[in-house]
C-alpha cells in the first residue's frame, strides 16, 4: 500500500517514471490498481481532451506528432495515448506509433504511451480512460488519444474524449458510406489530411455534403445537431435552427463566448498536410472552437457526466462479470453447461436466472445501504 | 474486488545511431510479438536521448538494443546513463544484438547489459532468454 502512495506523490510531483509506473499497474490491473486510479480522481479536471481516429494509413500518428509539436511550441505540455490492435492468437502487439511522433522526441514534456488490447469486455475502454486520468493528474494541458477506428471498442475509446477528429484519406468516397453508420458518426472535427492528394477537394466536397444533410434531418433525425449521443443526453437542451449552419464553423476573430455564436455544432472540415504541418493551425483553432462551443452550451458537463456514467456502467458490468466468472467455474466450467445445452437438458437463459438468483437476493436484502445514499 | 492481471511483456526493439540495416530489429520485433509480447519498435537513427525517453514512458521491461554500426562502445553507456537519470536502469533487462567484437563483450556487461547476441542467435533462445531475466516487478 504504502508503496502505492509513494507512487501517487511522485507521479503529482511530476516524475515521469512514476507516470509510466501507474499506467503499467493500470494496464496489467496490478493489486492496488483500483485505489491508485481512485485516488487520482481528486487530482483531474484540469486536461483538454482530444481523440483522433481514422482508418489506417490515414496520417493519425504524423498528425498527433504536429499537433504535439505546434501546443509545445505555445508552452503547454502534452500526453498521447497511442492505441494498436494485439493478436488475437498470442495477445503480442507491435506498438508502431511511436516511430511517426519525430518532432518531438527528446523533449519528456511530451509523454507518449503504446497501448494494445489486452483485456476484453470494454477493458480497454477503461484501460485507456484510466491512463488518461493518470496523465491528466500528473498536470498535462493536452491529452491526444489515437486509435484505427475500425470497430466498436475504438469508437468507445475515442468516447473518452471532449473532442473527437476523425480523419478521412482523400479519395475515400465510396468508404464514406460504408463509414456513415460508424466513425463519421463521432466526429466533431473532420480533418481530410494528405490535402495535397489528388482527389482531397472531392473528398472535402462530399463530406460537407454528407454534414449538411445530417444538419437538415438526414442522418440525425433527433434534432442534436449532428451527435445522436448528444440527443441521448437527458438534459433536453435548446431546439436549434437548421439555418444557422452551412459554414460550419463560428467566426474566427470570436476569442470568448459570442451570442451570434451558434447553439449547435456543425463539424468543421480542415484541410491538412501532416508531413509538411499545412492546416495544423487551422485544425487546433477548430478544435479551440469545438471546447468553447462545449463550455458555452453546456454540452461539456453533459458530455462528461455520461462518460463518467459509461465508466461506472462498464466497471460494474465487468466485476459482476469477474464475480459470475467464478460461480461459472464452482460449477464446472462454461463448457459442461454449453454441454448440458447441447443434450437438451436445459437452456441458457435457465442457466443465467439460476446463476444470478443469489445475487438479485442478496441486493433485495440489501434495503438501507445502497447506492441512493451517494446521490443524494 | 477482482484483479485479474494481465501482465504483458513490453520489449522496446531499439535502432540506435548511424546504421541503416533494420531487418534484424525487424525479424526480432516480429518473433516477440508471436511470443505474446508486447513491442514497440523506434525506428531507424534514434539518439540515444531518443531510445531513453521512449523506454521510460512506455515502462519497457526489455530494452534490446540493435546495432550494426560499430559504435556500441560509445552509444550504449549514453542510454544506460540515461535510464540511470531516470531510475529505469535497475529493472529494465538490457540486451544488445547486432556485430560486437568479442573483447568488447565484458565492457558491455560492466555497463549493465544482460546479454549480448551476435549473429547466429536463435530467435528461440532471445525469446526464451527475455522469458527467463524479464525483471519482476
Amino acid at each position: 500500500m504504502s508503496g502505492d502512495d509513494d507512487l501517487l506523490e511522485d507521479l503529482l510531483d511530476g516524475k515521469h517514471r512514476a507516470l509510466a509506473r501507474v499506467i503499467s499497474k493500470i494496464e496489467n490491473r496490478a493489486p492496488g490498481y483500483r485505489e491508485l486510479v481512485s485516488d487520482l480522481y481528486a487530482h483531474t479536471g484540469n486536461a483538454e481532451i482530444v481523440g483522433i481516429t481514422g482508418s489506417p494509413g490515414a496520417g493519425k500518428s504524423t498528425l498527433v506528432d504536429k499537433l504535439a509539436e505546434t501546443y509545445r511550441e505555445r508552452g503547454e505540455t502534452v500526453g498521447v495515448i497511442a492505441i494498436d490492435p494485439s493478436s488475437p492468437f498470442t495477445g503480442g502487439a507491435v506498438l508502431g506509433d511511436r516511430i511517426r511522433m519525430a518532432s518531438t522526441v527528446g523533449d519528456m514534456d511530451v509523454f507518449v504511451r503504446s497501448m494494445s488490447a489486452r483485456g476484453t469486455l470494454g477493458g480497454l475502454s477503461t484501460a485507456t480512460a484510466d491512463a488518461v486520468k493518470a496523465m491528466d493528474a500528473f498536470g498535462k494541458d493536452r491529452i491526444i488519444i489515437e486509435t484505427v477506428g475500425a470497430g466498436q471498442n475504438e469508437i468507445d475509446i475515442v468516447r473518452t474524449a471532449d473532442t473527437v477528429a476523425v480523419l478521412v484519406p482523400p479519395g475515400s468516397g465510396d468508404s464514406i458510406q460504408t463509414l456513415k453508420a460508424g466513425i463519421l458518426e463521432i466526429a466533431d472535427v473532420f480533418v481530410v489530411n494528405k490535402a495535397d492528394r489528388p482527389g482531397a477537394d472531392r473528398t472535402v466536397q462530399e463530406l460537407l455534403e454528407m454534414i449538411e444533410l445530417g444538419d437538415g434531418g438526414g442522418f440525425s433525425s433527433s434534432g442534436g445537431g449532428h451527435h445522436g449521443a448528444d440527443a441521448m443526453g437527458e438534459g433536453g437542451s435548446s431546439p436549434h435552427s437548421s439555418e444557422d449552419s452551412g459554414e460550419g464553423e463560428p467566426d474566427e476573430s470570436h476569442e470568448a463566448a459570442q451570442p451570434d455564436e451558434p447553439d449547435t455544432w456543425v463539424p468543421p472540415v480542415v484541410e491538412t498536410v501532416a508531413t509538411d504541418g499545412t492546416g495544423v493551425d487551422d485544425l487546433i483553432e477548430d478544435l479551440a472552437h469545438h471546447r468553447r462551443y462545449l463550455e458555452r452550451s453546456g454540452t461539456l458537463a453533459e458530455r462528461t457526466r455520461r462518460r463518467y456514467g459509461e465508466e461506472i456502467r462498464t466497471l460494474l458490468r465487468e466485476d459482476v462479470h469477474d464475480l459470475l466468472q467464478g460461480e461459472l467455474e464452482r460449477a464446472g466450467g462454461v463448457d459442461a453447461l454449453a454441454e448440458a445445452v447441447r443434450t437438451g437438458e436445459t437452456d441458457p437463459y435457465t442457466i443465467a436466472d439460476e446463476a444470478l438468483a443469489p445475487l438479485e437476493r442478496c441486493l433485495e436484502e440489501l434495503e438501507g445501504e445502497r447506492l441512493e445514499s451517494v446521490s443524494r | 474486488m477482482s484483479e485479474q492481471e494481465t501482465r504483458s511483456i513490453r520489449c522496446l526493439v531499439a535502432k540506435v545511431g548511424l546504421d541503416g540495416h533494420d531487418r534484424g530489429a525487424h525479424v526480432i520485433a516480429r518473433a516477440f510479438r508471436d511470443a505474446g509480447f508486447e513491442v514497440i519498435y523506434s525506428g531507424l537513427h534514434k539518439a540515444p536521448a531518443e531510445i531513453v525517453q521512449a523506454a521510460v514512458q512506455e515502462d519497457v521491461d526489455v530494452l534490446g538494443i540493435s546495432i550494426l554500426s560499430g559504435a556500441h562502445k560509445t552509444l550504449v553507456p549514453k542510454i544506460m546513463d540515461g535510464l540511470e537519470e531516470y531510475d529505469a536502469a535497475e529493472d529494465t533487462l538490457v540486451l544488445v544484438g547486432g556485430v560486437i567484437p568479442e573483447e568488447d563483450k565484458a565492457a558491455l556487461r560492466d555497463e549493465g547489459v544482460a546479454a549480448v547476441f551476435g549473429p547466429g542467435t536463435s530467435i528461440e533462445e532471445t525469446v526464451e532468454f527475455v522469458r527467463e531475466n524479464a525483471p519482476e516487478r
